[in-house]
């Protein structure tokens, strides 16, 4: 089933994006990354330290995937394109995942500041994803503004607790054109199939497998459901019903 | 606002007022997924002794979702041990009696060049409290100097205004650690003998103006043998959720000192035990996932190991805590015995073999 996603002239044969932080270590980060077949990773700027040598993050990253350094610890839109001018000139390349948190007890995007940095990063030419509060009129905003993707929250990062802002997303995924990744709070493998059901472009998963007892398991379990969920969405699902409808007592009568 | 008022009502509190917890309150506490404010005091009571285990495991399991499989590694660096406080618990009391030092910016340098050829990057500056020896001018040219081997730069110095801290944070500081020591009023009084730490409010206060300056991190803490732990670390968690629930965009910590042996040789009021501290610990971590706790080399390798996996995310290694220590060691008067000596290459291997990814960079001034 050839069904590429293209986000920025990159064609991307596999819809599961993961991320670097939270693993015990660096190998198993390199396996698990492998065996989720993973094209798109996320590295925290913060924690790349370019003299750290062979403790260097990015040296465990395969090379043959596609980079996406995130500005995660920005407070601010300032501070977000500090960051991602600090990648650029790093040698991380021109791909950001935009991450301001300026809530530190939840963890929650700023979807205002993250607009404001949008706009300045992709005039600057980067390539933007923007992880954001699911909110359509934000999402158009960085639409407009020229965000490669949109990558809504499912639930609050860390939180394992699967898509909990369903309709909301799913109001995302009708109305934006450009892709939509589906970020932080899938816990499971059935909800990131769940996500793909409903039509989401990708999604990004990372605190799910760094802390499962076998990352490299559980990376595997996760390129599965992605691709189920992805075929289930083309094959078309049926619809659902709550109870079976064998008569018409409402308007029957007319037929009578 | 301040955080004055609950502070000495929590402080004020006779000692038996978690004798009312039941099992059952516990048992409640800890059914739940988050647990509000009456939960933290019913799991810091002598009834949940009996739910370590179980609290443990809640707790080991939030602070893997929350922070993953990494520990941040820091280490302290002493400015100077001149002091104008008399406090009767510290031995940089301005009343004992030993020659006293600040670092020149020659040494300044030479100690950032032993720390940062360690391999560490996150440092936290550490001075007696004088305003004239540890003064704006001087924290600032230190900067100068230290941001070239840092990537990240806290203070645990007097507290300052917070346009002060302003000034800080100009120069390159992102966090502050301050503890209150006590939150016990009276007790406060009787051992902070002379001096401005005299002024229990202003200390009080000090996290909340370093995060209206936009300190990005700040530290709250009681040390552990001045009062009864369980009302102690009661006063300090709600002092933390005072300030998470204030200043979203300041990272908020705490940390469990317990008195350690050091010159004068105060005698600790209480007597903290290791379970008491892992409760202390655990029902904080359960209370505020998000919250960092620091754990520093005042205690023992055995227990540290052990604490690792309870929910810490932030530990220090190897550390000097006297003036100039790093560059030449046991010159002169240290703060407190350290109990864990075991160097950065010798903490990470320990983290690794726990299943920790040790982090030495978590930010970089921008």
């Amino acid at each position: 089933m050839n069904d590429p996603l293209t986000i920025a002239g990159v064609d991307l044969s596999s819809r599961l994006f993961t991320g670097t932080g939270k693993f015990g270590d660096h190998k198993v980060m390199k396996e698990a990354i492998q065996s989720s077949g993973s094209e798109v990773v996320t590295v925290a700027v913060r924690r790349v330290d370019v003299e750290a040598g062979d403790e260097n993050v990015i040296a465990d990253i395969p090379a043959d995937v596609q980079l996406m350094p995130n500005t995660s610890g920005a407070r601010t839109a300032d501070e977000a394109v500090r960051i991602a001018r600090l990648a650029k000139a790093s040698g991380l390349g021109d791909w950001i995942k935009i991450e301001v948190i300026s809530d530190q007890k939840y963890l929650l995007p700023d979807n205002e500041e993250t607009v404001k940095a949008t706009e300045i990063l992709v005039n600057e030419g980067f390539t933007v994803l923007p992880y954001m509060s699911p909110d359509l009129m934000a999402a158009k905003r960085m639409e407009e503004a020229g965000a490669a993707a949109v990558m809504p929250l499912g639930a609050p990062i860390g939180s394992n607790k699967g898509i909990r802002m369903k309709d909301m997303v799913q109001i995302i995924i009708d109305e934006i054109a450009v892709p939509v990744v589906v970020d932080a709070g899938i816990g499971k493998p059935s909800e990131a199939a769940e996500a793909m059901e409903m039509g989401a472009d990708a999604v990004l998963v990372n605190t799910a497998i760094a802390t499962a007892e076998d990352p490299v398991q559980m990376a595997e379990a996760f390129a599965r459901a992605v691709k189920a969920g992805r075929q289930a969405y083309r094959a078309g699902l049926g619809p659902t019903a709550v109870t079976a409808e064998a008569s018409s007592p409402l308007t029957g009568f007319l037929f009578e | 606002m301040s955080f004055y008022e609950q502070a000495v009502t929590y402080g004020g509190w006779d000692d038996s007022v978690f004798d009312q917890v039941s099992a059952s309150d516990v048992e409640r506490a800890l059914s739940k997924e988050e647990i509000n404010q009456r939960d933290y005091f019913a799991l810091l009571s002598p009834a949940a002794r009996p739910y370590l285990e179980t609290m443990a495991k809640k707790a080991q399991a939030k602070t893997l979702r929350h922070f993953g499989k990494a520990m941040q590694l820091f280490l302290p660096l002493y400015l100077s041990d001149y002091c104008v406080n008399i406090c009767k618990y510290c031995s940089f009391s301005a009343d004992q009696n030993f020659p006293r030092r600040r670092l020149t910016m020659d040494e300044v340098e030479k100690e950032a060049k032993v720390i940062s050829d360690m391999g560490i990057k996150h440092i936290i500056l550490l001075s007696g409290e004088s305003y004239q020896h540890s003064s704006i001018a001087y924290l600032q040219e230190s900067m100068r100097v230290l941001s070239k081997y840092f990537s990240s730069v806290g203070l645990e110095i007097q507290p300052l205004e917070e346009s002060e801290y302003e000034e800080l944070v100009a120069s390159g500081v992102d966090g502050l650690t301050v503890y209150q020591e006590v939150y016990n009023y009276d007790i406060y009084k009787d051992i902070h003998v002379k001096g401005p730490k005299k002024n229990y409010k202003y200390r009080l206060d000090t996290p909340e103006r370093g995060a209206k300056a936009g300190m990005r991190a700040v530290n709250v803490g009681a040390l552990l043998g001045l009062d009864d732990w369980r009302k102690e670390s009661f006063a300090a968690g709600m002092h933390a959720a005072y300030l998470q629930d204030r200043y979203l965009e300041t990272d908020v910590s705490v940390s469990f000192p317990r008195i350690r042996p050091h010159a004068g040789s105060y005698e600790p009021k209480v007597d903290v035990g290791d379970a008491d501290l892992v409760q202390a610990m655990l029902a904080l971590r359960l209370f505020l996932p998000n919250a960092g706790i620091t754990l520093s080399t005042r205690e023992s390798p055995e227990l540290r190991d052990k604490l690792l996996q309870l929910g810490v995310t932030k530990i220090s290694a190897s550390s000097s805590t006297e003036v100039g220590g790093y560059s030449e060691p046991d010159n002169t008067q240290s703060q407190f015995e350290i109990s864990d000596e075991r160097s950065v290459a010798e903490m990470k291997r320990v983290l690794k073999s726990q299943g920790f990814q040790p982090i030495v960079k978590d930010w970089q001034m921008i």
